[in-house]
């Protein structure tokens, strides 16, 4: 017989990997429940998915670009630019916070069944890829509104649309490990999401951060996704920051590594401390 | 050996649990400055776990608990082993950690083949979806494949009869429905090596039936299957070999016969509490001690095994005067009287006439009580005067851990409300059609 299970005290699972592919079904399965009831009973269902970002779109042009008349990138319509920038931070920000808490409200599941453990937050990041599809659209109803026409470039996008994926399961691997043991971060997680809306470039354009700060700016790995989707998206009217985009993706990755290490470590010992 | 295919060695599991001490001394109270300073200790105790990265625990001590000793266990391919344990006994520790949910702290398994677990019915059942929703859902965590489900569907469906309702929330189901749906699929699963929670104690007796049916053509079939129950009438159908655990470690491995006798005999050998008798006398006689009995050997006890012969011994102080009567009379946890005994109103027996020092050995034939608290008030009486000399309330208590240790599927408790005492037929009922 081919699999043989070894149980033992810290002993890494040699076939995790093989594991983890071998659950994808579950791994569909649970993604495809957490959509199919996230807006059981409510009223309109899934705007709520467009409500959100419209909204904070619309505040941020009234307030960055008509009150504080901040410059847009090149001729790119205000409104255009934040939603450009509003695309992936919802996706990250929906993502880490539902991601964190997933491991949380699966207990039920955690305690009776075995699964490899990172199958239920990177889940809940797909309800959250959803959620950015739709959005997607508006964008495209954005566009033809301000008869904004995309160049070659959009066709770069889904490499920062990866890119943006990444930036959101490493923090939220590392997030959701923590959270299962000290559950202070439940607490925290709203906070850096609300902060980091401000700190990252999404009300504004990041050409307005001075030129010597910029690529201490980039250590913030949102920062050169967000530059990234401005420039497929805003055509030629949005620089690419180089440097800046290269110590995101290092960040990215860094993030992504240690996250899955640090879950790794602790998801066997989820069903002892939940 | 190849043919091995769960293989124990040592396993243990420690967990760390939390004590609030006790306040001791006059001052019942908490002032605010107990309660400051406390709070500080245990922020700074915690600080240090955070910072060591250890578990964080609520309370003041932190003790170490281990669930399981040194567990060892060899299951071969196409065995059906039973575990059986008290409650706390360590038996859902052991199948946690071969189900993989939770880590040893020492020691190690071995497991060989595909291995499906079902420590609940039901793990996963959203309440929003409908049945035929839940029934992919359910099958995909514990392990099966969308094609494997949707092989079997209709036969689920059938199995759970439920087949009106599918396209229903399951939050608008029975319980019953509920049960029977979630147990319809995790008996399709088909796994090399099946662990099983108590989980057949849910449902109504048709349904258990059908259910223990299906576990035996599982293992008809092959496979290996570990499985923990208390009800000792399917683990004598269905298993051949089994455990017993107590306190973490395995206290007796063999045939079922002689791990469930083993069990019950451990089950009644309870220690008995020491406790001053202050109990006083009366005119002719008086109760000096009542015990409770294992009726094999007649050991001290507060433990009844329902179905089993119930031995009381009685010991009493008299005087000289004849025709004295010894009586026992049964109640429950609520004090409701369910029975009398008496040595002469249903004997004709009376007490030696000789002044002394007795002790009565009373043989109550087999009863069939329900899961709970019993108490026997014990009395002496003189059946001429239709008097009571002595009475002592609650003489002997013991306990009823499981009604159906030794027989029916279901474990019927006081806590119920539908009685004490379990009413069997025997021979089963018959039905006889008399027109359609």
């Amino acid at each position: 017989m081919s699999d043989l299970i070894v149980i033992e005290p810290g002993g890494r699972d040699r076939h995790y990997w093989l594991d983890l592919w071998r659950y994808r079904e579950l791994f569909r399965v649970l993604a495809w429940r957490d959509l199919s009831v996230r807006y059981k009973q409510t009223v309109i269902g899934v705007l709520w998915a467009l409500i959100r970002p419209v909204i904070t779109v619309l505040v941020f042009t009234i307030i960055f670009g008509r009150i504080a008349q901040l410059p847009t990138d090149g001729t790119a319509p205000y409104a255009l630019m934040v939603f450009a920038g509003m695309l992936p931070w919802t996706f990250f920000s929906s993502g880490l916070s539902e991601a964190s808490n997933s491991v949380l409200n699966s207990a039920n599941l955690i305690t009776k069944v075995y699964f490899p453990r990172l199958i239920v937050p990177t889940a809940t990041v797909v309800v959250a890829f959803v959620d950015f599809l739709i959005n997607f659209c508006m964008l495209f109803l954005l566009m033809a509104w301000y008869k904004f026409m995309p160049d070659w470039r959009i066709l770069v996008l889904p490499a920062f649309v990866l890119l943006v994926f990444c930036a959101s399961v490493g923090p939220a691997l590392w997030i959701t490990s923590l959270n299962v043991k000290y559950r202070d971060f439940r607490y925290i997680i709203p906070f850096i999401v609300q902060l980091g809306l401000y700190v990252s470039p999404v009300g504004f354009s990041s050409s307005v951060v001075p030129e010597q700060w910029r690529l201490l700016y980039s250590l913030n790995p949102m920062v050169g996704v967000i530059d990234g989707f401005r420039w497929c998206i805003l055509g030629g009217q949005s620089e690419l920051y180089a440097p800046g985009l290269a110590i995101s993706i290092g960040v990215t990755a860094l993030f992504l590594w240690f996250g899955i290490h640090q879950f790794r470590k602790v998801e066997k010992t989820f069903a002892d401390l939940i | 050996m190849s043919d091995t295919v769960i293989t124990i060695e040592n396993l243990s599991k420690k967990y760390l649990i939390g004590h609030t001490a006790v306040q001791e001394g006059f001052y019942r109270y908490t002032a605010l400055r107990d309660v400051l300073t406390r709070e500080v200790r245990n922020f700074a105790r915690k600080a240090v776990d955070v910072f060591r990265g250890q578990q964080v625990v609520q309370g003041d001590e932190v003790e170490e608990f281990w669930a399981l000793k040194d567990v060892s266990l060899e299951i071969k391919q196409g065995e059906l082993v039973g575990i059986i344990g008290r409650n706390g006994a360590g038996k859902t520790t052991l199948l946690k950690i071969l189900s993989r949910i939770t880590e040893p702290t020492e020691g190690r398994a071995l497991l060989r083949g595909r291995v499906a677990s079902l420590l609940e019915v039901g793990t996963g059942f959203h309440p929003e979806l409908t049945g035929r929703e839940n029934i992919f859902l359910n099958g995909a965590i514990l392990g099966m494949t969308q094609s494997e489900i949707r092989k079997k569907y209709d036969e689920i469906v059938a199995f759970a009869g439920v087949e009106r309702f599918l396209d229903t929330p399951v939050k608008r189901y029975s319980s019953g429905m509920y049960v029977r749906l979630a147990f319809a699929v995790a008996a399709h699963l088909e796994p090399e090596v099946l662990i099983v929670d108590e989980v057949l104690a849910v449902g109504d007796i048709e349904f258990q039936k059908k259910c223990l049916g299906k576990m035996g053509e599982v293992a008809r079939g092959g496979r290996t299957v570990v499985f923990v129950s208390h009800n000792m009438a399917a683990m004598k159908s269905l298993t051949k070999r089994g455990i017993v655990l107590d306190a973490g470690r395995v206290v007796c491995s063999g045939t079922t016969e002689q791990v469930i006798q083993h069990y019950l005999q451990s089950m009644s050998r309870a220690v008995v509490p020491e406790r001053p008798r202050a109990w006083g006398k009366g005119k002719r006689t008086a109760i000096r001690d009542v015990r409770l009995l294992t009726t094999a050997d007649h050991q001290p006890t507060t433990q009844y095994v329902p179905g089993e012969p119930l031995v009381l011994e009685v010991t009493i102080d008299k005087d000289e005067n004849p025709g004295i009567s010894l009586e026992l009379i049964l109640t429950d946890a609520s004090r409701t009287r369910l029975g009398l005994a008496s040595t002469y109103q249903f004997h004709g027996q009376t007490l030696p006439e000789k002044k002394g020092t007795y002790r009565a050995i009373m043989k109550l034939e087999p009863l069939w009580l329900a899961a709970g608290d019993y108490a026997f008030d014990v009395a002496t009486s003189v059946p001429s005067t239709e008097s009571w000399d002595h009475w002592v309330e609650s003489a002997v208590e013991f306990e009823v851990q499981f009604s159906n240790a030794l027989g029916h599927p279901w474990d019927f408790k006081q806590s119920y409300g539908y009685g004490s005492l379990t009413l069997l037929c025997r021979p089963a009922a018959e039905f006889l059609s008399v027109g359609d």
